[in-house]
């Protein structure tokens, strides 16, 4: 079992990319234990999370060339699926799988329902569309409310193994204690690494070149003999099933649900803006964005109280260095990155190193 | 023979286009078909111009992206930053000329106001060159990255509008003789809500005659049909671009003086929530076409109302459904212009 089967033949073909992909991994695994205290285990689990979100949005936008703002969604149908079967079904394994695949289901279904009737159109009918369909799922989810608990959302509970009662040993292990969120945290990162690794072998099979070559040219690869809107529909459907997983770990993460922390619009902007300063058509890039992203959500606001601390004199410089403006910075990196370097940091970084 | 079978055409009258009035009905139609629902015919009154008002701004709004489309194959993401500069300029512009807001004579007032508009079209103006300049310009022809970058654009000119005026809502009160009701018989209609009308007739009725008299007009018309022919026979559809995206930036910067007015009060999200229901308005109306943007837009403004009156919880949902209604009416809004 070399890493290039474990890798599906693409590997990071950047020695900087390979070491910072390390890092990362290695900053994932230990992180209860490196860095202490509740935010970083938090953050720590959202980037686990993430990642899947984001490589399931870049297996839709940067390898197939779907731009669709219906990601979140499904995103938080699979939030909503576990907070609302683990609520009617109480704190149970059983529940857990029953909101899977009820979630996964109407997922797929209403992926299948979107794919097949509005792929055939333009780039720019496609985002218009889904951005209505997301909208009004949106409204919808906070108007049943005696399903959904409407604005207010649901808490609660996960299966014992997983809830910070539940305890391995009574004494801490290496100054941690090894608790269900311990237990929660692990689950999450394994099931990122399964997911991630099935989501590169898609995309470096045969089918996966064929979306790339649609994304190239969709006449081209129509006149090769592949039904392109079967081949987007197929990638619409994966994404918004990897999509879903994503939403139920977020469920237990959090042990909460409701319409701003997995529907909201401004989550899909952050997926935009993860898989284009990662960089678009490579799954590392999904790493590399979402670990830059919510490093920067979470802790650029301090270095910007820094930065801000020492303009406070200066009227306008202080205002843009305010730490509630670090989006303003993100968003021009963003930009920067569509212009500049199109295949973002992981482009970048294997540009660098001579072409491929 | 063949001379005359290459002179006939010619001499035959250019065949007549035959007006399409029949999206023009389904305005009246829709507010007969209200009249029963409504119960009380003052209430039908007060629906009716509420509904109206909403979609004259929402027109004044949307009438710059649907051109920026049908020309340039330009889907601007970001219109809705223009919308809220527009409105927090109004708070700006508004806030220094209290004096005349406050005083309750309408000349006063309208004096307050009406360089309040010029203003914010202006700057909107302007600061649209510059995005177009710097923002769209480079990614002509790649509808992917502008999707992108135009997104990008909304989040920059978000915080920048955060920057400048801060996070929070601020209120902004209507000027003193423009508060209150008009009382029609039975019917209570509010003043603003009128002016708002007339303002809406007045940009749809410039607009149109732009379009319809001016060689300016006859070329962006025969852009949105066919840009390449008209690039051919030597014009610049590029530059005249930039001139319909500045038009088109200004009344999204007026549109949002406006819809600040009606709201009283300005929030940085005011422009990018109403995104979805532009997008709605301008596929209703077929993208391209000025007359349908109209038309959709009085009728999404009108459904909203009733539906808002008489089943708050459908009317969330109340553009979608118009929207599905039409588009299986018409599939490619009421006048398609743009081959898809």
């Amino acid at each position: 079992m070399t890493p290039g089967w474990l890798l599906s033949g693409d590997l990071p073909r950047s020695r900087v990319l390979a070491a910072l992909l390390v890092l990362i991994a290695a900053g994932l695994f230990l992180a209860p234990f490196v860095f202490p205290g509740a935010k970083a285990i938090n953050v720590a689990a959202k980037i686990c999370i993430f990642i899947v979100l984001v490589a399931s949005f870049d297996l839709l936008l940067g390898y197939t060339g779907i731009v669709s703002f219906a990601h979140t969604m499904f995103f938080g149908i699979g939030a909503y699926g576990a907070a609302i079967a683990l609520n009617l079904m109480g704190p149970t394994w059983k529940a857990v799988a029953a909101g899977l695949g009820a979630a996964l289901a109407v997922s797929l279904a209403l992926s299948l329902v979107i794919g097949l009737f509005s792929l055939r159109v333009k780039a720019i009918f496609y985002a218009m569309i889904t951005l209505a369909v997301a909208t009004a799922f949106q409204t919808l989810a906070s108007q049943l409310s005696d399903f959904t608990g409407g604005e207010d959302g649901l808490s609660f509970k996960v299966p014992q193994v997983l809830s910070p009662s539940f305890s391995l040993r009574d004494t801490p292990f290496l100054g941690v204690d090894l608790n269900g969120k311990l237990i929660c945290y692990y689950l999450l990162a394994a099931a990122m690494v399964v997911l991630f690794l099935i989501m590169l072998r898609i995309v470096n099979s045969p089918f996966g070149r064929v979306l790339q070559a649609i994304r190239e040219n969709p006449f081209r690869a129509e006149a090769l003999g592949y039904r392109t809107v079967v081949y987007r529909t197929a990638s619409n459907v994966l994404s918004a099933g990897f999509a879903t997983l994503a939403g139920v770990m977020l469920a237990l993460w959090l042990r909460y649900n409701g319409p701003d922390t997995s529907l909201s619009f401004e989550i899909m902007m952050y997926l935009l803006l993860m898989v284009v300063i990662g960089g678009m058509g490579t799954m590392y890039g999904a790493v590399v964005g979402t670990t830059l992203f919510l490093m920067a959500e979470n802790y650029l606001q301090d270095l910007l109280k820094l930065a801000s601390g020492a303009a406070s004199g200066v009227p306008f410089l202080r205002d843009v260095v305010h730490p509630d403006r670090w989006l303003l910075w993100l968003g021009l990196l963003f930009i920067l990155s569509v212009y500049r370097f199109p295949a973002g940091i992981v482009g970048k970084l294997r540009a660098g190193r001579g072409a491929p | 023979m063949s001379s005359t079978a290459t002179t006939a055409p010619a001499q035959e009258a250019l065949p007549k286009v035959k007006a399409d009035r029949l999206p023009w009905l389904l305005v009246p139609l829709l507010a007969l078909a209200a009249l029963p629902l409504t119960g009380s015919f003052s209430t039908w009154i007060t629906l009716t111009f509420a509904g109206l008002a909403m979609g004259m701004i929402i027109f004044i709004m949307a009438s710059g992206l649907t051109l920026v489309f049908g020309l340039m194959d330009v889907l601007n993401f970001g219109h809705g930053v223009f919308i809220t500069l527009g409105a927090f300029l109004a708070v700006s512009v508004l806030g220094r000329m209290a004096g005349w807001t406050e005083s309750e004579r309408l000349a006063l007032n309208l004096a307050a106001v009406l360089p309040t508009l010029l203003v914010a079209m202006a700057i909107t103006g302007a600061v649209g060159m510059v995005f177009e300049r710097v923002l769209i310009r480079p990614v002509y022809g790649e509808p992917l990255k502008q999707i992108m970058i135009t997104m990008g654009g909304m989040i920059v000119g978000q915080e920048l509008i955060k920057v400048i005026w801060g996070p929070q809502a601020i209120p902004l009160p209507l000027p003193a003789a423009l508060r209150g009701s008009l009382l029609m018989g039975e019917a209570a209609v509010e003043k603003y809500r009128l002016i708002a009308v007339v303002v809406g007739l007045a940009v749809f009725g410039l607009m149109s005659w732009v379009l319809s008299q001016t060689k300016v007009g006859l070329l962006i018309r025969a852009g949105v049909q066919d840009r390449e022919m008209v690039e051919s026979l030597g014009y610049r559809v590029r530059r005249l671009f930039v001139g319909v995206f500045v038009a088109g930036s200004a009344l999204a910067g007026l549109g949002g003086v406006m819809w600040g007015l009606y709201q009283q009060t300005v929030t940085p999200e005011i422009g990018g929530v109403m995104n979805v229901a532009l997008f709605t308005v301008i596929i209703i109306g077929g993208l391209g076409s000025v007359s349908g943007c109209f038309v959709g837009a009085l009728l999404v403004g009108l459904v909203g109302n009733y539906a808002g009156f008489l089943a708050p919880k459908v009317a969330l949902f109340s553009d979608i459904l118009l929207m599905v209604a039409i588009l299986s009416w018409r599939p490619r809004g009421l006048y398609s212009l743009v081959k898809s």
